[in-house]
């Protein structure tokens, strides 16, 4: 007996979802193209980079014309849009390259850290969670929720710098950065593997502190609850009460926070992807915003944006499907 | 069942993990083609600070040549002399110094197997021009005025005005016109997979990590001896260091601190490489204290130039009275400056300049004082600004130092003092028409002090409009000159790079050589300048010649 997916009531709410993007996507990069305008960061400087310094002004004057910075922003953001549902993305000054090839050679690797990085913090957070909710004030909890408050405050930039310095530099075990070792030119799995493993712990381990959180606090209380006070004085040995009640309700929070983090898995991939070097696309973001490159700038903008409305589209889909109380609705 | 919830989400998102992982699975190809095995001699890894924006000669890579991937018409060698490379000889210049003929040498492919013929030669220059190309370097392209093939092998450019450096400009790199023509020339796929006539084929890039080069069998100097180069991008000078260190890098460019802790290590040599790359003070011309003449002559003569050297630099460098460094033969003998606090004092006195209760001296009601910005981040410049406006205040000028990114500092770049770096070597009108000549006042970064003297203006045209090298050497002296009691700006210091390499190569000549440096020192400076007559040490006989690129 068991139960079919809700399908029709998850397509309804992915529907409206997407439905409520499209003004969200046009809000979002018409803020990135006023805000990009009103920043100091000019265009022309940072795509002549040393050789903007000895150029003269009729040679950036025209560089300005030929880049299309000239215009004000407003019609900057216009064509952009136009050309951008015909499918057109336009260049990247910065890159010299068309911004669909940017993303596209980028988007694999950071699709690939960010998942290895969630995969850990959901792993090692629910497992030590759960360790840590059932026995609350044991040496365990207040061991690992010292270090959780501790990395909740740390900055992954420097938990990043930290790692290098001591697993790369101190150890020499791991490679500082970078997608394959220096000297080799073919990407191998092996060595993608061993390049990933520093950067992926350290965005994971950022993002430890929240799942470990909750899901000690979930179980722990879960385990006062009367359920599971009956539970075990019916004598149900202490295994069955803990997976088959606590935990159901304990990870329900859980669920919820896969996909709040995801904006904060983005700015952590920003800084991780910067001090490895590796060549994502949130290394590029940081590149298109210091250099005003507005069509990668506002691509990428667009990317992130819709990560974080279909992370929240999914953890409300887990939700539902978890606790039918809350239902489809929302 | 019991548990009808859990099912679902588990099979869920059982389901997006596995999309995920295909996902990322099918994005992860390698970009990069499969380069051949290569020995560990055979093979260089190289650590550099900084990679180029583009790898398109038309968009300004390789315009100063050692581009490893193309080569120029002429080239340097390790004297800063040139001599031909794609063409056969140095070019034949007409009387009025107006037209400057190239024969091309014959035989030439582009690593696509195509000939390389006049037609590449104008397309490259043509292209260069053409203001629809985004190179923010053309302004030294400025005198040219035309270039034709006049023959297969034959490239005739027209100077718009005699212009005497004009055969240094011709070591920029030649662009197949068959591969480069048929493209958006701004983002068009060869800005990143170029095709050239040089010693190497780029076989990888990875911005912001590296690039990595094969050896070109069919190289027309003959096949380099190292199959394989590496140029790792490491921005972070200690992270440099180790991985150095650790064997990961075989070469690097270092700052003075941590180049000597290689001083010791047995199998390694630290290279020093002088340069033109100064830093100096502008003193902006519309400052009222900055711009007066005495305030000027005295600063000039207060800064302790051999102490910033000693302190600032570790002794990697040495002092500097103009753009020209002391070392090359363009300098003129005897416009050193004595560090000299009480004639600098004297100075001001004379003209009126009196101390005033907080010891900053004022003149009819005007303080003795001005802001000198540098570029935030940058070490370099932050110490030799401090340095500078320490020495000012011994002598009673109150310079007060701020940091700022070029977007701040640009706008305040007409009465404010900047610390400022650059320097081109080749020929002493590159930096010196830039910096001095009144008529770039304030154009672009270009004479950013607003300086304006007549003598100046009047022999820096002589210097750049007459081939004759007495009458060149007599213009290029009298700026120098000027400049001792005119000083618009106040130069600091000529900062040496220092490399480290492994010592397990050399060239036909013996040791590894340095060419004289820029400011800008990309890929194409240290040691690998010539990387394509490397051979491993004690090599047996037979490894192939490297004919061309020997180093003079």
């Amino acid at each position: 007996m068991s139960r079919r997916l809700p399908w029709a009531a998850m397509a309804r709410m992915t529907g409206r979802r997407t439905l409520a993007a499209v003004p969200v996507l046009l809000g979002v990069t018409l803020a990135v193209f006023a805000v990009a305008a009103a920043s100091p960061f000019d265009p022309v400087k940072a795509y002549a980079g040393t050789a903007g310094l000895t150029a003269s002004q009729e040679n950036l004057d025209q560089l300005r014309a030929n880049l299309g910075v000239d215009r004000p922003w407003p019609a900057q953001w216009w064509d952009w849009l136009t050309r951008a549902l015909q499918g057109d993305l336009g260049d990247s000054g910065v890159m010299r390259q068309p911004v669909a090839d940017v993303v596209a050679e980028r988007l694999g690797w950071s699709a690939l850290l960010a998942a290895t990085a969630f995969l850990v913090a959901i792993a090692l957070g629910t497992g030590l969670g759960v360790l840590a909710g059932r026995r609350r004030g044991g040496l365990l909890d207040r061991a690992v929720s010292s270090l959780a408050y501790t990395l909740e405050a740390a900055p992954a930039f420097w938990l990043g710098l930290l790692a290098v310095w001591f697993f790369a530099l101190k150890l020499g075990a791991l490679p500082a950065g970078g997608l394959t070792d220096t000297a080799s030119d073919t990407v191998t799995a092996g060595q993608v593997a061993t390049h990933l493993v520093l950067p992926a712990l350290v965005l994971g381990i950022s993002q430890l502190p929240w799942f470990f959180l909750y899901v000690r606090q979930g179980v722990g209380d879960a385990l006062e609850e009367d359920p599971v006070r009956g539970a075990r004085a019916r004598g149900l040995s202490e295994r069955t009460v803990l997976t088959g009640h606590a935990l159901r309700s304990g990870l329900l929070p859980v669920l919820t926070l896969v996909g709040s983090r995801v904006p904060e898995l983005i700015t952590g991939a920003l800084l991780v992807e910067t001090v490895f070097s590796w060549p994502g696309i949130a290394a590029a973001t940081v590149q298109a915003a210091v250099s005003a490159d507005f069509p990668l700038l506002a691509a990428l903008t667009v990317l992130a944006t819709a990560a974080v409305l279909l992370g929240n589209l999914l953890s409300d889909l887990l939700y539902g499907l978890a606790d039918p109380r809350v239902g489809f609705d929302g | 069942m019991a548990r009808t919830a859990a099912r679902p989400v588990r099979r869920a998102s059982a389901a997006i993990l596995a999309g995920a992982v295909a996902l990322t699975a099918a994005a992860c190809s390698n970009p990069g083609g499969g380069a051949g095995s290569g020995g560990p001699r055979d093979s260089v890894v190289v650590g550099i600070a900084f990679e180029p924006e583009t790898l398109s000669p038309l968009l300004g890579y390789g315009k100063d040549g050692n581009s490893k991937i193309f080569d120029g018409l002429l080239a340097l060698d390790a004297g800063m002399k040139l001599r031909p490379a794609l063409a056969a000889a140095l070019p034949t210049v007409s009387p009025d110094g107006l037209t400057y003929t190239y024969k091309l040498r014959r035989g030439v492919t582009f690593s696509d197997g195509k000939p390389f013929t006049a037609k590449d030669v104008v397309f490259t220059y043509r292209t260069i021009l053409d203001p629809r190309t985004n190179n923010p370097s053309r302004t030294e392209l400025d005198a040219l005025g035309d270039v034709r093939a006049t023959a297969d092998d034959t490239v005739v450019f027209t100077l718009k005005y005699p212009y005497a450096p004009f055969a240094e400009r011709t070591v920029l790199a030649i662009a197949p016109e068959h591969v480069a023509g048929r493209q958006d020339v701004n983002t068009g796929s060869f800005t990143t997979r170029p095709v050239g006539t040089g010693p190497y084929l780029l076989t990888g890039w990875s911005r912001g990590e590296k690039l990595t080069f094969q050896a070109n069998p069919r190289y027309w100097g003959g096949a380099p001896a190292v199959k394989k180069l590496t140029m790792a991008v490491v921005k972070d000078d200690d992270v440099r260091a180790t991985r150095l260190r650790a064997g990961d890098l075989d070469a690097a460019i270092l700052p003075p601190n941590l180049a000597a802790g290689f001083a010791h290590d047995k199998a390694k040599k630290t290279y020093t490489a002088t340069t033109y790359d100064y830093r100096t003070v502008t003193l902006p011309t519309h400052n009222r204290v900055a711009g007066d003449p005495a305030v000027r002559r005295a600063l000039d003569i207060a800064v302790d130039r051999q102490t910033m050297v000693d302190k600032i630099l570790e002794g990697a460098g040495r002092p500097a009275y103009g753009p020209v460094p002391t070392d090359s033969p363009w300098f003129a003998r005897g416009t050193e400056r004595r560090h000299d606090l009480a004639g600098a004092r004297k100075i001001l006195d004379e003209a009126g300049w009196k101390p005033g209760p907080d010891g900053v001296r004022v003149r009819n009601g005007v303080r003795a004082a001005f802001p000198l910005w540098y570029l935030s981040g940058d070490r370099l410049r932050q110490d030799h600004a401090l340095a500078y406006a320490s020495d000012a205040k011994k002598a009673g000028i109150e310079i007060t130092t701020q940091a700022g990114t070029w977007e701040v500092i640009e706008p305040r770049m007409k009465t404010d003092a900047v610390l400022a770096g650059g320097g081109s070597p080749g020929d002493p009108d590159f930096d010196q028409y830039l910096l001095l000549k009144s008529t770039l006042g304030g154009d672009g970064f270009n004479n950013m002090a607003w300086y304006d003297d007549k003598t100046v203006d009047r022999a820096l045209e002589d210097g750049r409009r007459t081939a004759d090298p007495a009458k060149r050497k007599a213009a290029y002296d009298t700026v120098q000159r000027r400049l001792v009691q005119n000083p618009g700006y106040t130069f600091l210091t000529h900062i040496d790079h220092l490399y480290v390499v492994d010592d397990r190569w050399e060239t036909a000549n013996g040791g590894l050589t340095t060419q004289v440096e820029p400011h800008d020192h990309g890929l194409g400076s240290g040691p690998w300048w010539n990387i394509e007559a490397w051979k491993p040490k004690n090599a047996p006989d037979g490894q192939p010649q490297s004919g061309g690129t020997s180093t003079g």
